[in-house]
Parts: structure tokens; C-alpha cells; sequence
């Protein structure tokens, strides 16, 4: 196992916002987190990589156990070494060419020799199809080469888990579909994921597990296949009957 | 125009530009290099917020804004020495004008660093840099791309002020003009001249700036 959390809670202004969530993840697994808007799926991803700290819970990263709430910063710059992270809206670096987004976090915060660190954001670039833009700045490009460059700068790290935050929600649907490819290419080549995501498709195609949020709490989990076949919880085959229908 | 009058002009054109060209660019260069630096460190602490430092940033600002450039001349060059602190004009000057304007371009590089958005530290965190990498590489260069008009603004406006060390017996181009117009009695003709000379010092910084944004420019913010 690469990732298991216990009981994760989060307020904010005296609203629960998660209220008590546990997941686990092994290796390879592309882990699916589904639910309304405002189910704290958004939430709950951004606190296992510490953008939000969780107010408790608990987090067993390669093998070893973290307290949520109280880490030291060293520990949290240890666990993002570790992990990628893509993001709705890009967030390329937008004073940084596509090549420079993807070599920053290897040279910069790796300390990889520049040459070396070049070489590898070269081939993470064109297995997203991205090599020819390298030298262009995000503002030069579309969306959806936007998230593709992100994929690329989130995976070079050769992380061992990488989060996607609805990585579509910010595109068309033509320019969702290149970026769903990518994503799809990972997930055959044994990347382990997890991905909050509004894309049905996706979900049902490509993730092993399928985990169903809605008001802080996990209403039901478990393998893709029987969740879509046969949900146990009313409000699960509703969930899917209305986004189904979309 | 009299003869005379040309010739006063001619005579006097040299006799201004070059403490134009040694002090008041000098001056103004140095001083703006030193604000700078001021303005940033004072930014990153008002921006990180960082307590006490916080509180010391706000009370140098409002104190620096609040008070004329002139009366924080006298105050270094001709108050200090009642205390024993002795400055000759040049870094007197130097020094009030370094801390005048940082002041006022700590804010302007404070208001450049909160409009990157979160988004640029997040994922700066993301990809394993610490706060002071993801500060000098990512939101420092797109805070000052932001600041870059106001900033020349700024330096402009120095240029102009610089005038004001006339007060505390530096040398500069108003002081020297002021010395031949004592001389000749021309005082319309030399002002208008030296008025020009600082226009054109001007005209060349707000072409600089011209030329600094389109090189910045390469990418959109």
C-alpha cells in the first residue's frame, strides 16, 4: 500500500467540511473520487498533499505514519517531493516556458543537474505531445496544452502517487478528451492516481476504484465495475443516474 | 534673442548638463538602486507577514508618506547634527531618497505580489520548492513584471525631485543653474533651459521603460 489515510476532518469557519474521510491506495491503482459540488472531494485532495492541513487525520505515505494536523515543514517538503499534483485551473508558472515549468521542480527543488533535468522534461513532454511547444509560454497556449504541460511537470518528478484536482472541469469537452488521453496512458502504464473528476467516462473506463463523496463523508466505495453496476446506496445510483443523463 | 542671451545659453548648456550627467543622474541611480532594494525586503515582509516586522513595515511607510520629502531632507542634513551625526550632502541625500522612495515602491511591489494568483505559490509548493525559491523565482519576477510602469513612474518622478537636494548644498543641475542665474540675471531664459535638460533626461527613461516592457513582455501576465 502507498497511501492510506485514517479519518480525516477539516473545518472551515466552524463549517465540517470533511468529516471524518479514510481512503487507501495501492500501487497502480487509479482511485476515482466522485460527488457533488461541495462534497469536500476538492478539499480532501488538496489536504493529502498540504495545501490544506487537515484539523485530524491521520497518513501512512510510504511506510511511514504522519499526523495530519501537526507536521514540521521539512516532513510536508519531504511528502510533495514525492508526489504530483495537477490542478483544475493549470497553474502553470506563467514567467516559465512549458520546457521550464517541467525542469524548475528538478533542478530547482531536486537539485538535478541542469543537462540531466532537460533531457527528462524532453521526453515528459512528448509523451504528453508536448515537446514541439516547449519553448512557449502558457499564455501561447490552449487549455488543454496548459494541463498537458501540468501532467508533465507533475510526473517528471517520477513522483509515487500523483492527485488530479477535476483536471477537466476547466475545458471544453474536445480539449478535456486530449487531456483524458493522457491521463488514460498513465493509468495503463501503472501510475497510481487519484482523481477527483465530473468526467463519467473516465471514471467508468479507466479508474479501479471508485470512491462517492457528498457532505464531508464517503457514502460508498469500492471496485468501478460494481459501483456503476450495482450501487448499494440510493443516493449513489442517483448520484450516477443524473450525471449519466448529462 | 540677443546675443547675449545665446551666448549666456550656449555657456551656461555645458555648465548645467555636466552635474546633470555626475550628480543628478548619480543620484538619482543610486538612490533608486538602494529604494529597491528597501522596497523589496519591505514587501516580502508586509506579503509573508511576518509579525513584529509587519508592524515596523506599516509605521516606516506611514511615516515616510506622511511627511514631505523636503522636511525629511533638513531633518538628515541639517537636524542630525544636533545629535552628533554628521552626513556630507551627497549621501545625505542618497540616503533620504533611498528611504523616501522605497516606501513608496513597497507598496507598489506589495500590490504586485497580491495580484499573482495563489494559484503560482500553490503550485510552486506542489513541485517541492521552498517558500524563498518559490518567492525569487516565480511570484518576485511576475510581482515586478506587474510593477514594471508604476516602477518607471517612480524613477521618473526622482529624476525631477533629485532638484530638491539643491536645499542640503548638493551640486546638482538646479544648484548650478541657480549659481548662473545670480550671475547673469537671466532666470527665464536659464530655468526654461534647465527645464529642458531635465526633459530630456525624462524622455529617455520613459523610453527605456518602452524598450524594458516589450522585453519583459515576451510573456502575458
Amino acid at each position: 500500500m502507498i497511501l492510506s489515510v485514517n479519518d480525516v476532518r477539516k473545518s472551515f469557519d466552524g463549517a465540517q467540511i470533511l468529516r471524518g474521510i479514510s481512503l487507501s491506495v495501492n500501487k497502480g491503482d487509479v482511485v476515482a473520487i466522485l460527488g457533488p459540488s461541495g462534497s469536500g472531494k476538492t478539499t480532501f485532495l488538496r489536504c493529502l498533499n498540504y495545501l490544506e492541513i487537515a484539523d485530524s487525520g491521520r497518513m501512512t505515505f510510504s511506510g511511514i505514519d504522519y499526523d495530519m494536523h501537526s507536521l514540521a515543514k521539512k516532513e510536508i517538503a519531504a511528502i510533495r517531493k514525492r508526489t504530483g499534483f495537477v490542478f483544475q485551473s493549470f497553474n502553470l508558472f506563467r514567467n516559465k516556458t512549458a520546457l521550464e515549468n517541467v525542469t524548475e521542480g528538478l533542478v530547482i527543488a531536486r537539485k538535478m543537474d541542469k543537462k540531466e533535468a532537460r533531457e527528462i522534461a524532453e521526453a515528459t513532454l512528448r509523451k504528453v505531445g508536448m515537446l514541439d511547444w516547449a519553448s512557449h509560454y502558457p499564455s501561447e497556449l490552449s487549455g488543454g496544452q496548459q494541463q498537458r504541460v501540468a501532467i508533465a511537470r507533475a510526473i517528471a518528478t517520477d513522483p509515487e502517487i500523483v492527485y488530479f484536482d477535476e483536471p477537466t472541469s476547466a475545458l471544453d469537452p474536445e480539449l478535456a478528451g486530449e487531456v483524458l488521453s493522457v491521463m488514460r496512458m498513465l493509468a495503463e502504464e501503472g501510475m497510481t492516481m487519484v482523481v477527483v473528476t465530473h468526467a463519467m467516462d473516465f471514471a467508468r473506463n479507466v479508474s479501479k476504484h471508485v470512491v462517492f463523496m457528498e457532505n464531508g463523508v464517503v457514502v460508498e466505495q469500492g471496485e468501478t465495475e460494481r459501483i456503476f453496476s450495482c450501487p448499494e446506496q440510493d443516493r449513489t445510483r442517483e448520484f450516477l443516474r443524473l450525471e449519466e443523463k448529462l | 534673442m540677443s546675443e547675449r542671451l545665446i551666448g549666456i545659453l550656449t555657456d551656461s548648456f555645458f555648465k548645467i548638463l555636466i552635474p546633470g550627467l555626475t550628480v543628478t543622474i548619480p543620484l538619482t541611480i543610486i538612490s533608486f538602486a538602494l529604494a529597491m532594494i528597501i522596497a523589496i525586503a519591505v514587501a516580502l515582509i508586509q506579503f509573508a507577514g511576518v509579525k513584529v516586522l509587519k508592524e515596523i513595515a506599516r509605521f516606516y511607510i506611514w511615516v515616510i508618506r506622511g511627511t514631505p520629502l523636503l522636511v525629511q531632507l533638513f531633518v538628515v542634513f541639517y537636524g542630525l547634527p544636533n545629535v552628533g551625526i554628521l552626513i556630507d550632502p551627497f549621501p545625505a541625500a542618497v540616503l533620504v531618497f533611498a528611504i523616501n522612495e522605497g516606501a513608496y515602491c513597497a507598496e507598489t511591489i506589495r500590490a504586485g505580489l497580491e495580484a499573482v494568483p495563489s494559484g503560482q505559490m500553490e503550485a510552486g509548493e506542489c513541485a517541492g520548492m521552498s517558500y524563498m525559491q518559490i518567492m525569487r523565482r516565480i511570484l518576485l519576477p511576475q510581482a515586478l513584471r506587474i510593477s514594471f510602469p508604476s516602477l518607471a513612474n517612480s524613477i521618473i518622478s526622482m529624476v525631477k525631485d533629485t532638484s530638491l537636494a539643491a536645499n542640503i548644498t548638493v551640486t546638482e543641475m538646479f544648484m548650478a543653474t541657480q549659481r548662473i542665474v545670480a550671475r547673469t540675471y537671466e532666470p527665464l531664459a536659464l530655468y526654461v533651459e534647465v527645464g529642458i535638460i531635465y526633459l530630456i533626461f525624462c524622455t529617455v527613461l520613459s523610453r527605456v521603460q518602452r524598450w524594458g516592457e516589450k522585453r519583459l513582455g515576451r510573456y502575458r501576465i
